[in-house]
């Protein structure tokens, strides 16, 4: 959430990554933030994809378009190539078909944008060394409460791309809303990635 | 006109409009002459920005809200949703509710006397189609003083009608409201049609359409609507309503009503057969079987709504099989290849079809969020 009146660190990111006038689709885009920031600082057109009803309603009060759908089913109502940017922030750790919508982004835009905690984080090594399964801001749920059902490390998302045949364009990886730059995988809270097919 | 009674009730008052110039009908047929009865709420605004047109289903008319009187049991069809502080708010729009052409309260329809004869048309009066009756409310919003449409919303056949307006008028309105509707009929309904026309058709009193006068082919009628009533319901709710509840407790071996559903829905037919028109039924259910934008278009839907300029809310209802949700994801689907602005809610309702004349939380703040967000 957006602790006194700040967007999220990893929308501050992505805002500054999308270009203006841009096409974008934001994949489980809760209740419109980013688009409706997007569509004010960057000129973006474009929709979001969500299932949850009060997150519908509050796209709406937004004046932001939504369709409401669950991802699991693919984007067969979104035609090839039809955005710049698809946006799934947040999201793809509570996806079964990670494989899946990751194909689905890069078919229906030319670039896609992730945004996942890190589960490679120390505080959460340190939590599973003290055996326990991790909490923290970036992933408040207890273990039998949990939407995420794929966590993943920095460096998973990485192989994962790589055995796809992404081409990462930026990484950045936040904790406390500020870039990491030393061991990223060890020190960063949240993961960000813009990429591409690889021509 | 529209005002405030002392007590709560909202009394409301029907008009009448004349139109004189002939209107040439999608068949090819022409009416030289025709009445269209509307009603209004609330106040057109001086910049005429912030009329809103609501468009009936196969059976509703232009009563949408309000009541005629301080003795009239029912408001208006859709008085859940338009009204003052209500999701169409009236305090803010100048809400049109109509009853279309053809119709049988009030417009010109098949009742209505022929001018040729003296009689009522009868089977005489020409089918209409959705196209035929947007233009005839685009008549209506001249003549009053409309020159667009903040929205213009309907539900199922009204659904139709509003989609028909943003590709026949994509100028006239800026917002469109497409709730339990279909891009077009599938195979299924149309046959759900035909079985209720048959009804009619074949009722011995039915007497080629030229009824009046006689008792008309109300037992044809209160057959169709008996059937139109089991496709607007789910399995789940008359499950849960009726279930296999019996009214004398056993079996009686005989063909009275022994099931509490089959009691509701003789109750509903002949409510319906009193109070509705035969030869209007049939013509509506013919405009809803006809009912297709993309037809002869190759490039289908998307290329049928590629005119479209409005934004739009398509809004769909989980347990209507009637015209399902993945019916409206066709018509989203067909807007986002024309990159319309589109906003889609799926809602989860037991009650099928007719749950877009419900009262839902979620579905009424959906509706009101997107039409407060409309700038007059």
């Amino acid at each position: 959430m957006t602790g006194n009146g700040m967007l999220r660190p990893d929308y501050a990111l992505i805002g500054q990554w999308v270009k203006p006038g841009s096409r974008v689709l934001d994949l489980g885009c809760g209740d419109g933030e980013l688009l409706r920031e997007l569509m004010d600082s960057r000129q973006v057109t474009g929709y979001g994809v969500e299932i949850d009803d009060a997150s519908i309603l509050a796209c709406v009060k937004k004046g932001v378009n939504v369709i409401q759908g669950d991802l699991e089913q693919g984007l067969s109502g979104f035609e090839n190539d039809s955005f710049d940017y698809v946006i799934l922030s947040r999201t793809l750790q509570t996806m079964r078909h990670t494989e899946g919508i990751l194909k689905e982004m890069l078919r229906v835009g030319r670039q896609g944008i992730v945004t996942f905690p890190n589960f490679g984080y120390w505080k959460n090594r340190v939590q599973v060394w003290q055996g326990r399964m991790p909490r923290s801001a970036d992933m408040p749920y207890q273990w039998y409460d949990t939407p995420n059902i794929h966590l993943c490390t920095v460096r998973d998302f990485e192989d994962l791309c790589a055995q796809h045949d992404l081409n990462i364009l930026e990484r950045v990886v936040l904790t406390h809303g500020r870039p990491v730059t030393l061991l990223p995988n060890l020190l960063g809270s949240l993961a960000v990635f813009r990429f591409e097919h690889r021509r | 006109m529209t005002h405030h009674e002392p007590t709560h009730r909202w009394i409301v008052t029907p008009q009448t409009a004349r139109f004189t110039e002939p209107l040439v009908l999608q068949s090819g047929a022409v009416l030289n002459g025709y009445e269209l009865v509307y009603e209004t709420y609330g106040r057109l605004n001086a910049d005429r920005t912030n009329a809103v047109l609501i468009c009936h289903a196969l059976s509703g008319n232009h009563h949408v809200a309000g009541y005629h009187s301080e003795q009239e049991k029912r408001p208006g069809w859709w008085d859940n949703m338009i009204g003052p502080g209500k999701p169409i708010d009236t305090e803010r729009f100048f809400v049109i509710g109509v009853n279309n052409l053809g119709g049988c309260h009030g417009s010109t329809g098949p009742s209505s006397p022929n001018p040729d004869t003296g009689k009522p048309y009868g089977a005489d009066f020409p089918l209409v189609t959705v196209e035929d009756w947007v233009t005839a409310q685009a008549r209506l919003a001249e003549h009053l003083g409309v020159e667009r449409f903040a929205a213009v919303v309907g539900g199922s056949l009204g659904g139709m009608q509003a989609l028909q307006w943003s590709i026949q008028y994509p100028d006239w309105l800026d917002h469109c409201l497409v709730i339990a509707a279909a891009p077009k009929l599938t195979a299924q309904n149309i046959a759900f049609n035909d079985v209720a026309r048959q009804a009619i058709l074949t009722d011995p009193d039915f007497n080629g359409g030229h009824y009046y006068g006689g008792p008309g082919p109300k037992r044809g009628l209160r057959l169709a609507r008996m059937l139109g009533h089991i496709t607007y319901l789910s399995d789940d709710v008359m499950g849960s309503k009726f279930g296999r509840a019996l009214r004398s407790g056993s079996y009686q071996f005989g063909f009275d009503v022994e099931f509490e559903i089959e009691s509701y829905l003789r109750y509903q037919g002949d409510k319906f057969a009193e109070s509705f028109d035969a030869n209007t039924y049939l013509l509506m259910t013919k405009a809803l079987d006809y009912f297709d934008p993309a037809q002869d278009l190759e490039g289908g839907l998307a290329e049928a709504l590629r005119p479209a300029q409005a934004n739009f809310l398509v809004i769909s209802f989980t347990t209507d099989w009637r015209f399902s949700p993945q019916r409206s994801r066709e018509i989203v689907e067909a807007l986002l290849s024309n990159k319309r602005n589109v906003s889609y809610a799926e809602i989860t309702h037991g009650h099928g079809h007719d749950a877009f004349l419900m009262v839902d939380p979620y579905y009424h703040g959906v509706v009101r969020a997107y039409m407060e967000k409309i700038k007059l």
